[in-house]
């Protein structure tokens, strides 16, 4: 099962860093989604992956571990409201520069 | 009174000065400057004298304040022989330079900013001379190079003031750095940076594997700060100077300081053989180039600076002997050298603001027209000559006995004599030319006044007193030395030493030949010079600055190609940069680490998780193989983002599942409006290698983080969350405990995320607030044919189901405290409710009907919470934490449960405003006329 969930987090991350490499901005975007979502996997699988046991006082015998659960959900949010940002700012970035690569002019008149 | 005040004192004064010349701007006022100058300078200087008693007794005066104790950095001053000697020599001829200032700079509205730059130097230099601690001392020395720059580069709209200053400021400051690495070598050694501490751990330091390293870059920063050569270079090209900078920094002070380091640091790191060759030899070189060079310079100043440059090398090959006498020798000639040199450098300064010109060749016969200037300069031009009976001749015939009782190594006992006889040969010639040149040798030739202005008599006085006292010591050496320069000589010894006897100097016989065959022999030399003038010009000529700026370039030109090789533009290539350095050492220190498997037993494999992970997988990577389409790749991120909040709800954290759920609506949302003005399709123009290398770099980024996260899985748990499930109830009041933890426990962290989502949002509403899409809009938009932009069959639906929704929130948020829910989720459930009429009904639609104040909204919600927080500090509990912890007290049990409630709101109304404000203004940008008001 571990093996699962590392291997699942492994790929999050890998598609992820490979998009934040690509040269278009929504790549990047989707790029950096991914890469959260692996991070808050991640964070979240640090407290141990236990099944059927919310940390609810009462609800059940065995309780999992509530903190980093806390964290991850803050950090969802705050990776939802970067990447609302990030989008504006590409969107702001294409139509400024006319171009939607990430240096802001396409490769053509990119210097050597 | 304290010594640190003779050292902060011309600080004090400095402000005086530019506040006078604030007062009295403009050329007029010179006098007056000159007249705040001199006041500070003058108190120190008598101050300096009020010492002189205890001094004399034998006292080292040191004054300590901690400062930063942690580094070993005190505001320590030291106040013995050998410092008074330099203080005294500093105020003394600066209060002179003062005075010479104001009648060269009569007329001149830059008076005052030199009068300002003159008393910061000073300060600079007492600092140096004064400081016991030896970093603080190194604070001084890298500002004497600063104030230099200034003072050199004074005339700063002269090309070769400005090169000259850099040059100096390249130099002097390098050498700073080595310094600088030398000290904290000796700091390291002795275990502190105390001069007490140093001076006392002589033989620590001498054995001490790291002390040549440690003399090597101590002496490199004295070597460039006393234009040792070969580093000589940049006290000739300091010329361009105004005179009186000239007279005060590069005769007297500031040229000395690597001097004063080396006699300072003597009894600690002398006396070894590699102190006696490094010293003698860069002594025994520059003593000779710039005694030689002197000789055929026709500047003025220019044969000052190499003569100079010949002098400090003498006064080094003196401090490298090491033996008592020749330390006595060495600052005997000190204090002769700055009392001779100083005033020659005020009768250049004069020579060429009376006749417009410096060079020698056009400058002859001025005892006409300047009888009273060249009576004054008989007394020093002879003393640099070192004729008898004056000082020069005594400090001379010092070195000579000295170098002759050099006897170890074996090369330097019939070289350094032979050696030092050649260079006083030389500085013979060029004194005799100096002062026949000027006011004799036939008549002037095309100078540019002629006859000279006149100068005020006034101008004389500096340089009358300097002769004088240069006059008196001649007269007086035992005088001189014992009241004054003995118990700096002991200051470098550390030892009680018998006084220099001069009387038995008179006597000695070698020492008087060889001053006689110097003088005899640089009479001749300059008797013969038209001949050799023409051998020396026939020497290809080698500009130190030309080439000095051509490798300046080159290590600029060096700097931008690599500056552009690593820092082109590309943003690719710097995350790359990034990747590589996160990777490279995680690679590198793990590379071999085999123990990835832990201790504990794996879980069994539940097939509908592999069947979750696989489409996950799947998903992810389907996003990367086709992110070219952006839409296919955005649909199948959702789905990724779909059985991420899966995960959450199968792994036992609800909470996250429904903020995840709404999260991944409202993102998706986003991007496809976003998407609706991009490109649809991303070019493939990734090259092949550059593939290769992010998918390495994507490879080994994957393959780290799930080997860290395997790792950290098969061990066992160690959580700090017992303490929250226990006192989730009693404390927090509620059973959710990751509720109670954002509320409760980690308040105040909730409460900078929510600010942090509220700024985002903000930012988001300024970007788009002046972006203009129009045009994009329309053409995209018939391209695509949204014949039907708002099909009734889902505004039925989303109308019906909004009060279901806000509904379904309040009741999220209400039991958010003890069962999965809370702001955060009620919050996006109502933003996504509300999202969905503006999609349904179109924004104008949904404006005339919704509330449009969003940012609003959010610093309610932010007010909420901070006033939450603050309210615990009324009942007397720290901000935010634990408003609960008193949940014990059966009255007020009703009371706390409230203000979670309360922050919860914040949180909620944050929530909804921030979201709110993201998607309206975006969707704003779809409308293709506008809406008629801002939204937010």
């Amino acid at each position: 099962m571990e093996l699962v969930i590392a291997i699942t987090l492994g790929v999050l991350t890998s598609t992820g860093v490979y998009l934040i490499l690509r040269a278009r901005t929504f790549s990047v975007v989707l790029g950096l989604t991914l890469l959260s979502h692996g991070v808050n996997l991640f964070l979240f699988s640090m407290g141990r992956l236990t099944t059927a046991s919310p940390a609810v006082i009462g609800l059940v015998e065995d309780y999992t571990d509530p903190l980093p659960q806390a964290l991850v959900l803050t950090a969802i949010v705050i990776s939802f409201s970067m990447t609302a940002f990030v989008v504006v700012l590409a969107l702001k970035a294409a139509v400024e520069l006319r171009s939607d690569h990430v240096d802001g002019e396409d490769p053509n008149e990119d210097r050597q | 009174m304290d010594i640190g005040l003779l050292v902060f004192l011309p600080v004090v004064g400095a402000t005086a000065s530019l506040l006078s010349r604030l007062k009295q701007p403009g050329p007029d006022h010179v006098q007056n400057h000159a007249l705040v100058a001199l006041i500070a300078p003058a108190i120190c200087l008598l101050l300096l004298l009020s010492y002189l008693p205890r001094i004399q007794s034998g006292e080292a005066l040191v004054y300590s304040l901690s400062w930063v104790p942690g580094i070993g950095l005190d505001l320590a001053f030291r106040l013995d022989g050998l410092s008074w000697l330099f203080a005294t020599l500093i105020t003394g001829i600066g209060c002179l330079i003062i005075v010479y200032a104001r009648y060269y700079f009569a007329g001149k509205d830059t008076a005052g900013r030199f009068f300002v730059l003159i008393q910061l130097f000073m300060t600079a230099m007492l600092g140096i001379v004064l400081s016991e601690n030896l970093l603080f001392m190194l604070v001084f020395w890298e500002l004497t190079s600063l104030v230099s720059f200034l003072l050199i580069g004074f005339t700063c709209s002269s090309r070769d003031a400005r090169r000259g200053a850099r040059m100096s400021l390249v130099i002097t400051g390098g050498g700073g750095l080595a310094l600088l690495g030398g000290i904290l070598l000796l700091g390291q050694i002795v275990g502190s940076y105390q001069i007490s501490d140093v001076l006392a751990a002589t033989d620590t330091i001498v054995s001490d594997d790291r002390y040549p390293l440690t003399l090597s870059l101590i002496l490199l920063g004295a070597f460039t700060k006393s234009a040792q050569a070969p580093f000589h270079l940049w006290l000739p090209h300091a010329m361009a100077a105004p005179t009186p900078v000239s007279a005060y920094l590069h005769s007297a002070t500031m040229v000395k300081a690597g001097l004063f380091l080396m006699a300072r640091l003597h009894p600690a790191m002398g006396d070894t053989e590699l102190w006696f060759s490094l010293i003698t030899i860069t002594g025994m070189i520059t003593l000779m180039v710039g005694a030689f060079v002197a000789m055929f310079m026709h500047d003025i100043k220019g044969l000052l600076a190499y003569s100079t440059i010949s002098h400090l090398g003498l006064i080094t090959l003196l401090i490298g002997m090491g033996s008592e006498m020749a330390m006595a020798a060495a600052l005997f000639h000190l204090t002769t050298h700055a009392l001779f040199k100083a005033p020659l450098f005020m009768m250049a300064g004069i020579v060429d603001q009376a006749t417009g010109s410096r060079d020698m060749r056009n400058i002859n016969g001025l005892w006409r027209t300047m009888p009273a200037l060249m009576l004054i300069t008989v007394i020093p031009a002879a003393a640099m000559a070192g004729l008898p009976l004056m000082s020069g001749y005594l400090s001379k015939k010092m070195l000579f006995s000295e170098s002759l009782l050099v006897t170890a190594p074996h090369w330097a006992n019939t070289l350094i004599p032979v050696w030092v006889t050649i260079a006083g040969l030389f500085s013979v010639a060029y004194s005799v030319r100096i002062f026949h040149n000027v006011f004799f040798n036939g008549k002037p030739v095309d100078l540019p006044h002629w006859p000279p202005r006149k100068k005020p008599v006034g101008m004389l006085v500096p340089l009358f007193i300097l002769a004088a006292a240069s006059l008196l010591v001649g007269l007086a050496p035992q005088a001189t030395y014992n009241s004054l320069i003995h118990l700096a000589v002991m200051a470098t010894s550390m030892t009680q030493l018998p006084l220099y006897d001069f009387s038995a100097l008179s006597n000695a016989r070698v020492p008087a030949m060889m001053s006689m065959i110097a003088m005899i022999g640089g009479i001749v030399f300059y008797l013969a010079r038209g001949p050799l003038f023409a051998i020396h010009r026939q020497l290809p000529e080698v500009d130190a600055k030309n080439i000095f700026e051509q490798i300046m370039q080159q290590c600029i030109r060096f700097a931008q190609s690599l500056v552009y090789r690593l820092e082109n533009g590309s943003l690719q290539r710097y995350l790359a940069f990034i990747l590589v350095a996160a990777i490279a050492p995680a690679l590198w220190l793990l590379g071999g680490y085999s123990g990835w498997q832990g201790p504990s037993e794996l879980t069994e494999v539940n097939p509908i998780v592999v069947f979750g992970a696989v489409i996950l997988c799947l998903s992810a990577i389907g996003v990367a193989l086709f992110h070219h389409q952006r839409l296919p790749a955005l649909l199948l991120l959702s789905v990724t983002g779909l059985f991420v909040t899966l995960a959450f709800a199968q792994f036992s954290a609800p909470d996250l599942a429904l903020t995840q759920l709404s999260v991944e609506v409202m993102a998706v949302v986003i991007m496809m409006l976003a998407l609706s003005f991009l490109p649809q399709t991303s070019p493939r123009e990734s090259g092949a290698w550059r593939v290769v290398r992010d998918l390495t770099l994507a490879g080994l980024a994957g393959m780290g983080i799930a080997l860290f996260a395997y790792a950290v899985l098969t061990r066992p748990a160690e959580t700090i969350s017992g303490y929250f499930l226990a006192n989730s109830v009693s404390g927090g009041g509620g059973t959710n405990v990751v509720n109670v933890i954002l509320v409760d426990f980690r308040g105040f962290d909730t409460l900078g995320e929510i600010t942090v989502l509220g700024i985002a949002a903000v930012a988001v509403f300024a970007f788009t607030r002046d972006l203009h899409l129009k045009e994009r809009v329309a053409s995209a938009g018939t391209a695509k044919g949204f014949a039907e932009p708002h099909p009734v069959i889902l505004q039925m639906v989303s109308r019906m189901a909004l009060p279901i929704a806000l509904l379904v929130s309040a009741y999220i948020f209400l039991r958010g405290h003890n069962m999965p829910g809370g702001g955060f989720i009620a919050g996006l459930v109502t933003a996504v409710a509300l999202t969905l009429q503006y999609m349904a009904g179109g924004l104008l639609w949904a404006q005339e009907r919704m509330l449009t104040h969003f940012r609003p909204l959010i610093g309610a919600g932010l007010l909420i919470a901070t006033i939450t927080g603050l309210g615990s500090w009324l009942v007397g509990y720290p901000f935010l934490t634990s408003a609960f912890s008193h949940m014990h007290w059966p009255l007020i049990g009703e009371f706390e449960l409230a203000t979670a409630l309360l922050f919860d709101l914040g949180v909620y109304t944050t929530v909804v405003g921030a979201t709110l404000l993201i998607l309206a203004n975006l969707g704003k940008l779809m409308t293709v006329a506008g809406p008629g008001q801002e939204v937010g």
